[in-house]
């Protein structure tokens, strides 16, 4: 019996949703990843927009089952996770 | 427990502080903030600012901030509204009351409020500008220093 993990499942908002061309995707947790910065490095990995949205110094924020979370969060099969600019409400 | 909403249609100062204070005699006094759209931006005059948010983590994070609010004073009553969507010049875009014995902590905790909403719920404003442009606004430093000082 092969057993699935459940995939991640990813939202982008703002600026990331628009230059990505994305507000949502799934992904498996990618092999080898384990925490939110380790997430980031694989995003940018991916190239094009991505590479770009994601490169070290970019101002983005991140959000793992709707808690803010720094780049030592640690994830999980299933996971929901957002990345975004810093907020501007208010 | 803080009145905590997230929505598209205008809100009624008058109408929420009759809701904090309906059948009510023990509160002495209401804090109240509302954020409002400015015309200009940088000095750009702006049509309609858009605010996008992050459903479900938006409402967690409002009422974490008001359970904060009401951790640190003894308050009778709390309100968070925040707009989303297409706002023009002159439309709320926020309310905060916060109602208390004395008017020390309704004022203190809605200061408070607003300025832990600013920087800790999932809120983005984009601005469209007269001339058919837009643009995200960026967050501002000040924001982040008007929320560190209240620790």
């Amino acid at each position: 019996m092969i057993t699935v993990e459940k995939p991640l499942r990813l939202l982008y908002f703002a600026w990331l949703r628009e230059r990505l061309g994305r507000a949502e995707e799934r992904v498996p947790l990618p092999p080898g990843v384990a925490d939110v910065a380790g997430l980031r490095a694989w995003l940018q990995g991916r190239g094009d927009g991505f590479a770009a949205a994601f490169a070290p110094g970019m101002p983005v924020r991140c959000a793992v089952n709707q808690d803010f979370a720094g780049p030592s969060t640690p994830l999980r099969p299933g996971d929901e996770v957002a990345f975004f600019p810093p907020v501007t409400g208010g | 427990m803080a009145r905590v909403a997230v929505q598209a249609a205008a809100f009624e100062v008058g109408t929420e502080i009759a809701a904090l204070t309906a059948g009510r005699a023990d509160i002495g006094g209401i804090g109240c903030f509302v954020g409002t759209v400015r015309a200009t931006a940088g000095g750009r005059p702006i049509v309609a600012m858009t605010l996008e948010h992050y459903p479900g983590m938006t409402e967690r994070a409002l009422a974490a901030i008001g359970a904060e609010a009401e951790r640190r004073w003894t308050l009778l009553g709390c309100t968070l509204i925040h707009r989303v969507g297409r706002l023009v010049p002159g439309e709320g875009i926020v309310l905060v009351l916060a109602a208390a014995a004395h008017r020390e902590a309704a004022l203190a905790a809605t200061s408070f409020l607003i300025d832990w909403l600013k920087t800790s719920a999932p809120f983005w404003k984009k601005e469209s500008f007269a001339d058919g442009s837009d643009a995200w606004v960026a967050a501002r430093a000040e924001d982040d220093q008007a929320a560190a000082r209240w620790g």
